[in-house]
C-alpha cells in the first residue's frame, strides 16, 4: 500500500542529508523571468573532487553563486552539512571566475591572500602578523611567493588564477567552490592547480569546479555533475560520464526545456 | 651683501602672505577651509573611485539643486531665514540622495545602461533645480539674492562655523573610513568573494555613499554643485598614478587634495577677483596633469622612455644577430653595412646609427663600411642568437600548445627571456632530441664575458 504522493514543501527539507557538504534540494533559479536552473536536486560527497560540466548557458556558475547566496533562488533550498550558508559560511572556501574582479586594483599578491583571513580578523583590527604569515604560507602552496609584493596587474592570468586559489587556501575551509580555476591557465600551472586539488582532497576536503574541458574531467576529478539547465546525471566519473550522458548534456537541438525557459523569457521581455 | 634681500615687490610679498596664512582672518578662514574640504575630498573620493562610483558624486550634486530651493521655500513659507545652511544642506542632501536612487532603480529595471540613468536624471534634476530658482527669484520673499551660489560655489562666503563644519565632517569621514578599510577594500575589489565571506557589501556600499553625500554637500558652497565632483575624483585619479599600494593611494589623495585647496585658495586671494571654487578644481587638474606626465611607471614618459628602450634593445639585439650570422656564413668577421640592411630589411640610414652606437658601446668595430664584432659584441650576440633561435625550434617543436600558452607575445620573446626560462627551452628541446643546429655555445659565451 503506497501513501499518497505529497506535493514536496519548499522550506522545511526531511531530504537534506547532514553528512552531505552540500545538499541541493528543488533548486530554480530565474535571470529577469528567464530559468537557467530548473528543480536542481544533488548530494556532493564529502572527500571528493566533483567537476561540475555542461554546454554554455547551462548554468554551471550560477549553480555555484545560488548555493553559495550570491544570486537568489526563485525556488528550493541548498544546506550544507545540514545547515544554512549563513550558519557554515566559515567552512566554505570560493574561487570566482577570474573576470570579475578588478586586476588594475591597487593592491598586491598578499593582500588578496590575505583577503582569505579577513573573516577570521574581524572587523576594526589590522591584519596581524600571524596572519600575513598565513596568507604567505598560501602564496608559498601555490608557488607565488616570490610575487608576493607584486601589484597583481603585473601578474600572468595563471599567476592571478594561483593568488585566488592562494586566498581561498586562506579560508581555510572544508568545502571549495571554485568557478574554472583552470580557465586559460598555461600547463605547468594547470598541473601545479590539480595537485593542490587532490592535496585538498587526500586531505578531506570536497572541492567543486566548474570544468570546461572534457578531455580531462576522468583524468582530474572523482565525480561529476552533468548540468544543463536541470541535472542531467549525476555520480562517479566511471559510472556517469559516459556517451549517452555527455549527448543529452550537449545535445545540439533545443531541448522542450530550453524551449519553454525561451517563451517565458520573450514573455517578460 | 649682509642679508638675504628681503622680499620687497609687492605681488611677491602678497604671495608669501597668503601662502603663509598672513593675508587677513577671512583669507585664513577660506584657506584653512577649502584645504580640509580638499583632504576630505580625496579620502572619500579614493573609495568612490575605487568602487567604480566616481560620477555617483556628480549626479548627487546636480540633484542636490532642487533640495536646496525646495528647503528655501518651505523656510521662508515658515517664516524662517532662508539662506540658513542648517536648513539648505539637508535639502541638498536629500534630493541628492533621491538622484542616485534614482539612477539605481533606472538601472535595476534592465531597461537603460547606467551611465544613460545618470545622465538622465543628473540633468532632470539640475534642470528642475534651476526652474524652482527662477520662480523663487520671482516671488518677493527679499532674501532670494545669493542662492544661486551654490551653483558655482562662493569660497570668499566661508564663515569660522562653516569650516567647523568642513572639519567635522572631514573628521567623520577619516574615522569611519579608517574603521572599515580593510573591509571597504576587500569589497570593493572583490565584491562576490566579499559577500561570500559575509562582508555586509550592501551595508559598506551604503556607508560610502553617505560619506559622498556629506562631502559633496559640504562642498556645495565651497565649489559649487558643478565642480564639487572634481574635488572627489581629481585627487584620487591623480594618486592612483603614483603608487600601486592602496595605503600610499590614500594618503597621496589626501594630500593632493588638501593640496589643491590650499593651493586654489591661496591663488585666489592673490589674484583678485577669481572665484576660488574654480581655481581649486585648476590647481587639481594642474596636479592631475603633472602626475599624468611624470609619475613613475604610469605617467606618460615612464611609459615612452620604456617602449623607446625596447625598441632600441630590440633593433640593437636584430643588428647584432645580423652580424653574427652574415660573419658566420661568409666566413668573413668583417661584414659590409649594405648587406647589413638587406639583411635586416632596415633603412641604410637606421642601420648606419644602429653600428655608430654599437661601435660607441664597444659591441661592434668599424671600419670603411664595414663591421666587425667585438670580442664584447660575440658574447652579446652569441647570447641573442642562442635564445632567438632556442625560441623559434620550440615554437616549432611545441607549436600546438606554445602559442597560446605563452604570456608573451613571440615577436619580443626573445628579448624578455630571463636566464631560467632559457635553461628550461634547452632542457625541454634536448629532452625531444629537438635542439637546433648551430647553436652558439654557451660556456664559450661565459669565457667570452670573463
Amino acid at each position: 500500500m503506497n501513501p499518497p504522493p505529497t506535493p514536496r514543501p519548499f522550506d522545511a527539507h526531511p531530504e537534506h542529508d547532514p553528512t552531505s557538504p552540500v545538499s541541493i534540494h528543488a533548486l530554480t533559479v530565474a535571470y529577469h523571468r528567464k530559468p537557467v536552473l530548473w528543480d536542481v536536486d544533488l548530494d556532493v560527497h564529502a572527500g571528493r573532487l566533483v567537476a561540475i560540466v555542461g554546454p554554455n548557458g547551462a548554468g554551471k556558475s550560477t549553480l555555484i553563486r545560488a548555493c553559495l547566496g550570491l544570486i537568489p533562488a526563485a525556488t528550493g533550498a541548498v544546506r550544507f552539512w545540514g545547515e544554512p550558508y549563513r550558519a557554515q559560511r566559515q567552512r566554505i572556501g570560493y574561487v570566482p571566475q577570474r573576470d570579475e574582479v578588478d586586476w588594475d586594483f591597487p593592491v598586491s599578491a598578499l593582500d588578496v591572500a590575505a583577503m582569505g583571513r579577513y573573516a577570521k580578523i574581524g572587523w576594526f583590527r589590522r591584519v596581524s602578523r600571524a596572519h600575513k604569515d598565513a596568507a604567505r604560507d598560501c602564496l608559498d602552496r601555490v608557488g607565488m611567493l616570490e610575487y608576493a609584493d607584486r601589484q597583481i596587474a603585473q601578474l600572468s592570468g595563471g599567476q592571478q588564477q594561483r593568488v585566488f586559489l592562494a586566498r581561498a587556501l586562506a579560508q581555510e575551509a572544508d568545502l571549495y567552490f571554485m568557478d574554472e580555476p583552470l580557465a586559460g591557465v598555461d600547463a605547468a600551472t594547470e598541473r601545479a592547480i590539480v595537485a593542490l586539488l587532490r592535496d585538498l582532497r587526500d586531505a578531506g576536503k570536497t572541492v567543486v569546479c566548474v570544468h570546461h574541458d572534457l578531455q580531462t574531467i576522468e583524468k582530474y576529478f572523482d565525480d561529476v555533475i552533468m548540468l544543463n539547465m536541470r541535472v542531467v546525471a549525476t555520480g562517479a566519473v566511471g559510472e556517469v560520464f559516459t556517451p549517452d550522458n555527455l549527448r543529452a548534456t550537449y545535445g545540439g537541438r533545443l531541448t522542450t526545456l530550453d524551449r519553454a525557459g525561451h517563451a517565458i523569457g520573450s514573455q517578460g521581455a | 651683501m649682509t642679508a638675504l634681500a628681503p622680499i620687497a615687490d609687492a605681488p611677491w610679498r602678497e604671495l608669501f602672505d597668503a601662502l603663509t596664512l598672513q593675508r587677513g582672518y577671512t583669507a585664513t578662514v577660506v584657506t584653512l577651509g577649502t584645504t580640509v574640504l580638499g583632504a576630505a575630498g580625496g579620502l572619500v573620493g579614493s573609495f568612490a573611485m575605487l568602487r567604480k562610483r566616481a560620477l555617483m558624486a556628480d549626479t548627487l550634486a546636480h540633484a542636490s539643486l532642487p533640495g536646496v530651493a525646495a528647503a528655501f521655500l518651505v523656510a521662508v513659507a515658515l517664516g524662517a531665514s532662508g539662506k540658513s545652511l542648517a536648513i539648505l544642506l539637508p535639502g541638498a542632501a536629500i534630493t541628492g540622495v533621491l538622484g542616485v536612487l534614482l539612477v539605481h532603480a533606472l538601472t535595476r529595471t534592465g531597461r537603460i545602461r547606467p551611465d544613460a540613468a545618470m545622465a538622465v536624471v543628473l540633468s532632470v534634476m539640475f534642470g528642475l533645480g534651476i526652474v524652482l530658482l527662477s520662480v523663487i527669484q520671482k516671488s518677493d520673499s527679499g532674501q532670494q539674492a545669493g542662492l544661486s551660489t551654490f551653483i558655482y560655489g562662493q569660497t570668499a562666503a566661508m564663515s569660522r562655523s562653516d569650516v567647523l563644519v568642513i572639519a567635522i565632517a572631514a573628521g567623520v569621514a577619516a574615522v569611519l573610513i579608517g574603521l572599515v578599510l580593510k573591509e571597504l577594500a576587500y569589497a570593493s575589489f572583490d565584491q562576490s568573494h566579499a559577500r561570500v565571506t559575509g562582508i555586509p557589501v550592501d551595508r559598506l556600499d551604503l556607508l560610502l555613499m553617505a560619506l559622498v553625500v556629506l562631502v559633496t554637500v559640504v562642498a556645495l558652497q565651497a565649489v559649487g554643485l558643478v565642480l564639487a565632483v572634481a574635488i572627489l575624483v581629481i585627487p584620487p585619479v591623480s594618486a592612483r598614478l603614483w603608487t600601486n599600494r592602496l595605503r600610499r593611494m590614500l594618503a597621496l589623495s589626501v594630500l593632493f587634495g588638501a593640496l589643491g585647496g590650499y593651493g586654489g585658495s591661496v591663488a585666489s586671494t592673490v589674484l583678485e577677483r577669481l572665484p576660488a571654487g574654480s581655481v581649486i578644481v585648476l590647481v587639481s587638474g594642474c596636479i592631475f596633469a603633472m602626475s599624468l606626465i611624470l609619475a613613475p611607471n604610469r605617467g606618460l614618459v615612464a611609459a615612452a622612455c620604456r617602449s623607446a628602450r625596447l625598441r632600441f634593445e630590440m633593433a640593437r639585439d636584430h643588428t647584432l644577430r645580423a652580424i653574427y650570422e652574415l660573419a658566420d656564413r661568409a666566413g668573413d668577421p668583417w661584414v659590409p653595412a649594405a648587406s647589413l640592411a638587406t639583411q635586416r630589411g632596415a633603412s641604410p640610414g637606421r642601420t648606419r646609427t644602429l653600428a655608430r652606437v654599437l661601435a660607441f658601446t664597444g659591441h661592434v668595430e668599424r671600419h670603411a663600411d664595414r663591421v666587425r664584432l667585438t670580442d664584447r659584441g660575440t658574447a652579446e650576440a652569441r647570447r641573442v642568437t642562442r635564445n632567438h633561435r632556442l625560441w623559434e625550434q620550440y615554437l616549432l617543436t611545441y607549436a600546438d600548445v606554445a602559442p597560446s600558452h605563452v604570456d608573451i607575445s613571440a615577436d619580443h620573446a626573445e628579448h624578455a627571456l630571463g636566464a631560467d626560462i632559457v635553461d628550461l627551452l634547452e632542457h625541454a628541446l634536448a629532452s625531444r632530441g629537438a635542439l637546433p643546429e648551430r647553436l652558439p655555445d654557451h660556456t664559450e659565451l661565459e669565457g667570452a664575458d670573463a
